[in-house]
């Protein structure tokens, strides 16, 4: 699902450079980039191998690495929701110039923002730096973010994360990254929850999946079953430990 | 690619059992297959000790956690020898959740003469039995059997990822994410629990055990690693939980180096002390390092593995190959590391004369008793013509595992489903 290695960069730019290697003209900035990368970050946890217990130590160093830029955009104070995508814009699937990101601090200094810059992007930068698609449907238009946020209540385990984690971006707090870890004795991640939201609202293609979140429509399942689940796994928990 | 990743016979782990005469490999679907070294003869001085097949058997199978809805891999994570007491080998053998301890034995001959059962193996009616026959062994043709001996099941809610032999030969550890057990060899039932770091809090987790293992000699200690790359030395004897550390091993960072990819690349993916057990050696992303027992605040010895990648991280990190999990060992006198890397190179570090040697497993270039050229990355201007250069590593192509032969210069490396086995040259 994932491009590997550097992206060449969108050819409306009518350039051919390769993202970070030779002195790009229009090097996105560091901001942007940041923001990418924390997209990307949030794709990755979201992202399980439904049969299989997800990789825990991965999904530490992610979060972590989630937190840590947020901490650092909350001290930009460059918290913003990005501008929304026009729809029918074509995939974005250039990865942001690497080399910035890649970048001692001492080097970046230069170049990142003060506290209230703004990033300077308009709409017409933002196409050559998302990533994948899947990207593109975490900032699908400002409603459907609304609409996640408000239909919390019927939210699973997982939703619920998830649901923090935009509520961390929208309300410039740090730290709710750690809810994502809340559910981890039960079902790892609520594929129950996964599952049938992604059935739910599934399209063909591999971005499919993740348009599930901008969508309000797919109902996980009761969470009264979910959380008997929790408390059998909680039982059994115990029963090993002893 | 993707098919490749799923095969069952990747394989996952090697390693040597304590004389070098056996070699282990476990796989992704389950299975162990056990190579033994030829015993030399006078009339073929050419094959020297070559590695042939000795035994294969299913460890593990798929399973299905139904509490979770999750399948449990019948990977074998870690494979490790237990020292030879009698005739049979022993040899533990782990996947996620369950290690098992295998008896690998060998059968000559069979006993003959029974008069209990007719031809046709039925019981004959006792009495018609008038002689009492002995029956006498007789030779037959060698079989090597595998027998599960022990399960030691349900004590891991998280994934195994190391098993250590402790030095008394009774006990042995098994280390998963946030857990460590202490087990005896003959209760199954039960094991310890020796380190906790579970958080009461899940959501104050932030660092995970990468890795443990005994010290060599004192059967008192042992380590463990973190995916913050620390490394702490634990004496069982100052308490029965050992959450506290005798030791603790961390380098302090570099703040001018620093980048959101930092903790990533400083998780520890293998610990292992050398063969004195004066020193322990760490593996993270890209470099290995050599830690004094004495010294804490750093290693003494740091060796680059393949800093060329450090401008890619970001690309490395998109395809998740910044979180593959590289193994390192140490040679019998613990004067070489051995540790892989990408496009099926691995490198070797001679801590005595600081000089390294990339090379490769491939099929081009081992037809057998051909010499290893010394492989080399190119990173940047101009590229000579042996070189590879870094755009042209193919990342699919991981070593993450290699043994070093206890003794001699003998090395197995296993590059994704291929075992490599490579000698010093004779003459």
């Amino acid at each position: 699902m994932f491009a590997r290695g550097l992206k060449r960069k969108s050819a409306e730019d009518g350039e051919d450079v390769e993202g970070g290697l030779a002195g790009a003209q229009a090097m996105p900035s560091y901001s942007l980039q940041r923001q990418s990368l924390l997209d990307m970050s949030l794709v990755k946890l979201q992202l399980c191998h439904m049969l299989v217990e997800p990789n825990l130590c991965r999904s530490v160093l992610i979060a972590n690495t989630v937190r840590q830029i947020q901490e650092e955009m909350a001290q930009d104070g460059t918290w913003r929701v990005v501008a929304p995508q026009a729809a029918g814009r074509a995939p974005l699937d250039r990865l942001v110039s690497t080399d910035i990101l890649c970048r001692s601090v001492r080097e970046q200094e230069g170049e990142r923002p003060g506290p209230d810059a703004g990033d300077g992007h308009t709409p017409d930068l933002v196409p050559g730096l998302a990533t994948v698609p899947s990207a593109q449907a975490l900032r699908s238009p400002q409603s459907s973010l609304w609409e996640v946020d408000s239909s919390r209540e019927n939210r699973g385990g997982f939703q619920k994360s998830l649901d923090q984690i935009f509520e961390t971006l929208e309300n410039k707090t740090s730290g709710s990254v750690e809810e994502l870890f809340a559910d981890v004795d039960s079902p790892y991640y609520d594929l129950d929850a996964v599952l049938t939201g992604m059935v739910g609202s599934t399209q063909s293609g591999h971005g499919s999946g993740l348009q599930a979140f901008s969508s309000a429509t797919a109902p996980p399942p009761s969470s009264s079953c979910r959380s008997d689940l929790g408390e059998l796994d909680h039982a059994v928990e115990i029963l090993v430990e002893t | 690619m993707e098919l490749e990743k799923t095969r069952a016979d990747i394989i996952s782990t090697v390693e040597f059992n304590h004389t070098g005469e056996l070699l282990a490999t476990g796989d992704k679907g389950g299975r162990v297959v056990i190579f033994q070294r030829e015993q030399e003869s006078k009339n073929q001085v050419h094959r020297r000790g070559e590695y042939n097949v000795y035994s294969t058997f299913q460890s593990h199978e798929p399973e299905f956690d139904y509490l979770k809805s999750l399948e449990i891999e019948e990977k074998i994570n870690k494979i490790r020898w237990l020292p030879q007491q009698n005739a049979a080998y022993f040899l533990l053998s782990t996947n996620d959740k369950t290690v098992k301890l295998w008896k690998v034995s060998e059968r000559d001959k069979r006993p003959e003469g029974y008069n209990l059962k007719d031809e046709e193996g039925r019981l004959r009616d006792p009495a018609t039995i008038t002689t009492l026959r002995v029956p006498v062994l007789r030779p037959m043709d060698l079989m090597v059997e595998a027998t599960p001996r022990r399960v030691f099941a349900n004590a891991h809610t998280y994934h195994i990822n190391s098993i250590s032999v402790n030095s008394d030969y009774e006990t042995y550890m098994s280390a998963d994410d946030l857990r460590i057990n202490l087990w005896n060899f003959e209760i199954t039932n039960q094991s310890f629990n020796i380190v906790d770091i579970k958080p009461a809090n899940m959501e104050e987790l932030t660092e995970v055990i990468t890795a443990a293992e005994f010290h060599p000699h004192h059967c008192n200690s042992f380590v463990y690693s973190s995916s913050k790359g620390t490394i702490r030395l634990c004496d069982m004897r100052a308490s029965a939980l050992c959450d506290r550390h005798s030791k603790f091993f961390e380098e302090p960072e570099d703040p001018s180096n620093r980048s959101f990819f930092s903790e990533i690349i400083s998780s520890i993916s293998d610990v292992k002390f050398s063969h004195s057990g004066r020193y322990i050696m760490t593996r993270d992303y890209l470099t290995v390092k050599v830690w004094d027992l004495n010294m804490e605040n750093r290693p003494i010895e740091t060796y680059q593995v393949h800093d060329y990648l450090r401008s890619k991280l970001c690309s490395l990190y998109e395809n998740d190959c910044i979180f593959d999990k590289f193994e390192c060992v140490w040679n019998g006198s613990d004067s070489v590391i051995m540790t892989g890397s990408y496009n099926n190179f691995f490198r070797m570090f001679d801590r005595n004369t600081k000089r390294d040697v990339t090379l490769e497993a491939s099929r081009e270039n081992s037809k057998p008793r051909a010499i290893l050229k010394p492989r080399k990355v190119c990173v940047g201007g101009k590229r000579r013509k042996d070189e590879i250069s870094v755009d042209s590593l193919d990342f699919s192509k991981k070593i993450l595992h290699t043994a070093w032969h206890p003794s001699e210069n003998i090395i197995a490396v296993a590059a994704t489903n291929n075992l490599y086995i490579f000698q010093d040259k004779v003459n």
